[in-house]
């Protein structure tokens, strides 16, 4: 059974349709990737998929429960986690402790005992952070964990918001171009957090432009293009698509993702 | 010793020792009397900071709560009969209440609107205390009976000092228990970004709503503090411009400080009392005073003054 499934979707702003009848289903530890032009609605899926916004036409499923009305906090507690295209970091906190609010659904939130901090705060606390220090270091950030979030570059910030994520334990995990904005050593340094990710048996779906990153770690991939499907399949179906290469590749993409294969 | 020095409960042990030790330096009890407004006004504050400094929301009413502290001791011993500690337990309660009733439409709000919000709702109670005036003596205010424990009667400066002291340091204590814990750090989140919180499962709008009614029971335990320690309560306990003195004590110490919410109170109390010799100018001395602290330090005075602390120490 799929883990995630998206039946005729459909939402529009004012005049403008952004996402119209998209359908897909993610079977559990793919890696699924949404791509398409810049436009195509690939964020507006994700928003609506991850509760933000509200579709108004189709269904949502999560582990074949209908979640299509649900707000985020709800499908945080049913495995979803995400990041954002546009960071959504807490820069007033450190490194670890905007990891350690991912940890926020698995602590015990009894606000008398956080006034007067028993010790089972403590406790738990130290665990909290234990467990926020191993997610920095497996996204290679363990050096900066007390560091203010506010004074780390955009490719730390990436990967900050990507340990967030995880440290919520989800089943599925939504990443909005994870390598948007990093360099090409950093984008290889995303590529096989999600690869481990994925090897863990997190679902994941993304969203990227980069193309050789998409090409190369991705099971499935899914092509908008102004806000309808365009195509859907795996890696070499996609990039001898005729339809895709024409709306979306172009010259440069198809060279791209030729040397990809290599 | 770097994390020594971080250590959150160093805090609440070096506010212990300046509340300990200030008595020994105090000249006389026109300074003892002084300095314990400024831990009743930092009472007030540390609560408004957790709600703007640490929750990122902005209250103009918090007056409301302090003046319905203040009132609670006053009425609960003369109307009810009530023992004056119990009526400070029942007035706290009362404000929690309140918070909660309001705090529930009120907080969908943002920004600008829930500024005029909570401004309304102050507005509010000030109109009330000020217009019964066959129950709280109107704009004359009343009498506020002495606080009795045990047979002991609360009274002079000096006892009040202690009341006051011992009550900011376990304020402080809280506070940065709450800081440090899960809660806190759910407020600081939805500080930053509400989205990215609510995708982590943060509840927003219940956790707002716990930092409002925190907040209140702050102020209205110092507004019964004020009470007590003046014997008198009128309604500039609940006023607008108390409202906004408690904002400048909490914006001009530093937003999201501790330590600041204290020295900003520290700062409003005393600094008034040194410019009684501009007489007729002390207001304006004071509000020159104020913009030069905000334009020079717009952080407030403990976050622009720390890096320069920490560089001389390391």
């Amino acid at each position: 059974m799929s883990i995630l499934s998206v039946e005729n979707l459909r939402i529009a702003f004012g005049g403008v349709v952004a996402v119209d009848g998209v359908s897909f289903s993610v079977e559990p530890s793919e890696i699924f990737a949404l791509i398409g032009p810049n436009g195509a609605g690939k964020t507006t899926l994700f928003n609506m998929v991850s509760g933000l916004y509200v579709p108004h036409n189709g269904r949502i499923h999560l582990g074949g429960e209908d979640v299509t009305h649900l707000a985020p906090q709800e499908l945080a507690r049913r495995g979803m986690s995400r990041t954002f295209q546009n960071l959504q970091v807490f820069f007033r906190m450190s490194a670890v402790e905007n990891v350690m609010v991912g940890r926020h659904l698995h602590e015990k939130r009894n606000v008398l005992a956080h006034l007067f901090t028993l010790p089972s705060v403590h406790a738990q606390n130290r665990a909290t952070r234990a467990e926020a220090e191993r997610l920095l270091a497996l996204v290679g950030l363990a050096d900066v964990a007390d560091k203010p979030a506010s004074s780390l570059p955009y490719g730390a910030l990436k990967r900050l918001e990507i340990a967030r994520a995880l440290a919520a334990e989800p089943k599925i995990l939504l990443l909005d171009e994870p390598a948007a904005g990093c360099n090409p050593v950093e984008t290889e340094e995303i590529d096989a957090v999600i690869k481990m990710i994925a090897a863990q048996g997190v679902t994941v779906v993304l969203v990227e432009h980069d193309m050789r990153l998409v090409m190369r770690i991705s099971n499935r991939i899914h092509v908008l293009d102004r806000g309808r499907t365009l195509a859907e399949g795996s890696a070499d179906e996609i990039r001898t698509n005729p339809d895709v290469i024409a709306a979306y590749l172009g010259g440069m993409g198809a060279q791209e993702a030729a040397r990809a294969r290599h | 010793m770097r994390r020594f020095i971080k250590s959150p409960f160093l805090l609440v042990i070096a506010v212990g020792i300046v509340v300990l030790a200030l008595p020994l330096f105090l000249p006389s009890n026109f300074y003892l009397r002084v300095v314990a407004l400024v831990y009743i006004n930092a009472l007030a504050v540390l609560g408004l900071n957790l709600l703007m400094g640490f929750a990122g929301q902005v209250s103009l009413g918090h007056a409301g709560f302090f003046g319905i502290g203040a009132y609670a001791v006053a009425l609960g011993p003369t109307y009810l009969g009530l023992p004056v500690w119990a009526s400070l337990i029942g007035g706290t309660a009362f404000s929690a209440l309140l918070a909660f009733l309001v705090g529930r439409p009120i907080l969908r709000l943002s920004g600008y609107y829930l500024a005029i919000a909570t401004l309304g709702m102050g507005v509010l109670i000030s109109m009330v205390v000020s217009n019964e005036s066959d129950i709280t003596g109107g704009p004359n205010g009343m009498e506020v009976p002495r606080l009795v424990l045990f047979g002991w009667r609360a009274t002079g400066p000096l006892t009040w000092y202690w009341i006051a002291g011992v009550s900011l340091v376990i304020g402080v204590w809280v506070m940065v228990n709450l800081i440090e814990s899960p809660t806190g750090r759910a407020f600081r989140a939805i500080h930053d970004s509400e989205i990215a919180a609510r995708v982590l499962g943060v509840q927003v709008a219940r956790y707002k709503l716990l930092a409002f009614v925190l907040s209140a029971v702050f102020a209205s335990v110092g507004g019964s503090y004020f009470a007590l320690f003046d014997g008198f309560v009128t309604p500039n306990t609940t006023s607008f411009l108390l409202s906004i003195e408690f904002v400048v004590m909490a914006v001009l110490g530093g937003l999201g400080s501790i330590l600041g919410s204290i020295v900003g109170a520290a700062i409003l109390v005393i600094l008034p009392q040194f410019l009684t010799v501009f007489h007729a100018f002390e207001h304006i001395v004071l509000g020159v005073i104020i913009i030069v602290f905000l334009v020079f330090l717009p952080s407030g005075l403990l976050p622009s003054l720390a890096p320069l602390f920490r560089r001389r120490t390391s």
